[in-house]
């Protein structure tokens, strides 16, 4: 036994399985996360969904879909400027992993507890933006320009509304550590979302426009821009977007769930059995707000790209403003 | 932080400021896009997200049926013909048999005008199911389609049961209709005409269109996001409908009640009780919402028509062995789910027509394109076009 600890109190040893634990939470993730939403968009559409692959239920339809992404051509068009076609898929995964290292899954599980835990989030989130403008700039393809530049526009407008949304949470635990945040809400007694409602609605929206689903997906927009910034990639290169895509999706619901909803903990449940409960719980939120996110892309049709912007800037920026403003105060007053 | 604020200033307004210099670009949409409803291939010169110029290009699709029918005979005409607009292949065949017998002054036993008239107002509860289900889809909105789409397959299972086929049913004949598929054979003496069942199936399916069109209701037309990307978007005004000879649901939802199956006598429509949905101000709101009502009223249209249809009686009037059209010329035309389809037949007295000009709904309907595209964000694009409802064989015919 002592020697195990041993092994993994080596710092070299613990990082690499940290980074070997993070690779797998992505993958995993967009698996789960991909399968779900062809189940649950089936059954809201009376359909069956992936039924033969695996035997039952479909289950190995993604592993199917990943092995077919390695056997297909990997196509780069002449036109394109190679190295950053080459690269922007790896960036845009690149953004989705490193963003993982602030999660807290549990009392100390936690990849790396930075003292500026959200911020670190919020501004290596911004990091995919850039990819995704490579791969529309650099694919030598219109539409994927017009998608690239739709994104950028998007993206650059839904990052403030996400900052602010999450301010009102840090000024409420008064710590940015990601860590510290759920322990202010075990301190407190209650999940944030009571008291910062406004702030997690917002912070959903702006999630969902960063995560280019629909009702905010003008980027890829198919029936305008047929697959906008990916129209040009095939093969690993395009699995490494839809890895990205739900990964994402993960990280992002864990991130409000984190801020939000208490993270690993939830109320009644006592706080020495977090250390095996938290995972689970945490996941467990995550994919309550992961299947919101499902049912609203299969009910909603996309915005236009005029209407997206005066959301955020008319609507969402200034909701978020006064949100600051009030906690603020409350805070100095209470 | 400026350029930042620039660009979203820019990106708010859609438009590209004068200091910026800009280059348009000419943006290729088709023949191979999703939203072009096959071949249509649309050429405009892009500036940010605004086109101008856009013409579209049509011909892909050409596969010259007026020439083709020109060297069949009459009977073979019909299963050309319902390849034109194959979403109501069905409706297509009538004004043509119609024009036919008209100058062949054959009376067709009311049976027969019946059952043409329910087969019709199937095409048309198909056709428009086709519309509802696919144009939120090119808004991004996916699951309208398949609740459309399921209520629409029952629809076309019926109409295969009748005529054979579920898009191309070439059920026409001069005179009256084919007797049932699957009876055995062409004698006009077959007591079984329409399939056991076929009543009481379409009654069934008539409430399921009709329920199916409350849900679509609630899942559409309770949407904010679809009203406000379609509301006051592509406006066409009453003026130009004319100019452009647009017909059908898109012309009505400019405000004009002008339908056919009011006006002409192709089918008994006169005896059935039911209203033309008129838009008010002509944008695809209106255009969806006019085609959705119709749905309404074809599912109530055919539910009297069952109710009413003769209970026996010949399927065919007499007509010759060799079909013969006597010399003379006619033009008929019928209220399609597209707009106005219609035939003129010019005869020389031989067994197939020495000219027949087809006159198709969508390739009109297409020409104000050009118009209604001038200076539209690239998302309206394709919101406008899906409103226009055309499909490709009918433009190219």
């Amino acid at each position: 036994m002592d020697a195990v600890v041993e092994i993994f109190g080596n710092p070299w040893v613990s990082l690499a399985g940290k980074v070997l634990l993070v690779a797998l939470i992505v993958p995993l993730s967009a698996m789960v996360l991909g399968f779900a939403e062809m189940k649950v968009s089936a059954k809201m559409q009376s359909r069956v969904g992936p039924y033969f692959a695996g035997g039952r239920w479909g289950w190995a339809q993604l592993i199917a879909d990943g092995v077919k992404f390695f056997q297909k051509e990997d196509i780069v068009p002449d036109d394109a400027d190679q190295p950053v076609f080459k690269a922007a898929p790896i960036i845009v995964l690149m953004g989705t992993v490193a963003l993982l290292v602030v999660i807290p899954f549990g009392p100390g599980l936690i990849f790396q507890d930075l003292s500026v835990g959200i911020f670190y989030a919020l501004a290596i989130s911004s990091i995919s933006t850039i990819g995704v403008l490579m791969a529309g700039w650099s694919s030598a393809n219109k539409y994927s320009l017009m998608g690239g530049l739709r994104a950028a526009g998007q993206l650059i407008a839904y990052e403030l509304p996400l900052v602010l949304a999450v301010v009102g949470s840090v000024i409420m635990a008064g710590t940015m550590s990601m860590g510290g945040i759920v322990q202010a809400q075990i301190d407190a007694g209650f999940p944030f979302v009571v008291v910062q409602f406004i702030g997690f609605g917002i912070f959903m929206v702006a999630a969902l426009a960063e995560l280019t689903r629909i009702p905010f997906d003008m980027p890829i927009a198919e029936s305008e821009l047929v697959m906008g910034y990916v129209t040009e990639y095939s093969g690993f290169r395009f699995l490494f977007f839809f890895l990205a895509e739900y990964a994402n999706m993960f990280t992002m619901s864990a991130i409000a769930a984190t801020l939000f909803l208490g993270g690993y903990w939830l109320p009644f449940v006592p706080e020495s059995t977090l250390d095996y409960a938290g995972p689970f719980i945490l996941i467990g939120k995550v994919l309550v707000l992961t299947f919101g996110m499902i049912w609203f892309r299969w009910t909603f049709p996309r915005f236009r790209e005029d209407q997206l912007q005066t959301l955020a800037w008319k609507w969402l920026i200034p909701l978020a403003l006064a949100n600051i403003a009030v906690t603020a105060v409350l805070k100095v007053v209470l | 932080m400026s350029i930042e604020a620039d660009a979203v200033r820019h990106l708010a307004e859609a438009q590209v400021s004068v200091e910026l210099e800009t280059e348009d670009m000419t943006l290729n949409i088709g023949p191979q896009h999703p939203s072009t409803h096959g071949v249509l291939r649309l050429v405009a010169r892009v500036d940010g997200e605004r086109a101008y110029d856009v013409k579209p290009v049509i011909g892909y699709m050409h596969r010259g049926y007026e020439k083709l029918s020109e060297v069949r005979t009459y009977p073979q005409i019909t299963a050309l013909i319902n390849r034109i607009d194959w979403v109501s292949g069905y409706a297509n065949e009538i004004p043509f048999v119609v024009a036919a017998e008209k100058l062949m002054e054959i009376e067709v036993p009311e049976r027969a005008q019946y059952i043409r008239l329910i087969l019709t107002e199937m095409a048309r509860i198909s056709s428009h199911l086709m519309f509802l289900a696919a144009y939120p889809l090119e808004l991004g909105a996916g699951t309208p389609l398949f609740f459309a789409l399921r209520e629409r397959e029952r629809v076309l299972d019926l109409i295969e049961g009748v005529t054979g086929g579920r898009f191309h049913p070439n059920f026409n004949r001069i005179g009256g209709v084919k007797p049932a598929a699957g009876s055995g054979s062409t004698s006009r003496k077959v007591a079984q005409d329409l399939p056991a069942g076929f009543l009481d199936g379409t009654r069934f399916a008539m409430d399921k269109v009709l329920s199916v069109c409350d849900d679509i209701e609630n899942l559409v037309a309770g949407n904010e996001i679809i009203l406000a990307r379609t509301k006051g978007i592509g406006i066409i005004p009453k003026e130009i409908i004319a100019a452009y000879g647009v017909s059908g649901p898109t012309m009505r939802a400019s405000g004009i009640p002008f339908d056919l199956r009011k006006v002409e006598n192709y089918l008994p429509y006169d005896r059935f009780d039911f209203d033309v949905p008129v838009g008010e101000t002509g944008d695809s709101w209106d255009r969806w919402w006019v085609r959705f009502e119709e749905t309404r009223q074809a599912a109530m249209i055919v539910q009297q028509a069952i109710d009413g249809i003769p209970p026996s009686g010949p399927l065919q009037a007499k007509v010759p062995k060799v079909i013969k059209v006597p010399k003379g010329e006619t033009y008929v035309r019928a209220e399609n789910p597209k707009g106005e389809m219609g035939y003129y037949l010019i005869s020389d007295g031989g067994q197939g027509p020495y000219r027949l000009k087809i006159r198709s709904s969508s390739f009109s309907n297409i020409s104000i394109l050009p118009w209604i595209l001038e200076g539209a964000l690239v998302p309206d694009i394709i919101a406008i076009m899906g409103s226009l409802d055309f499909v490709l064989g009918d433009v190219d015919r």
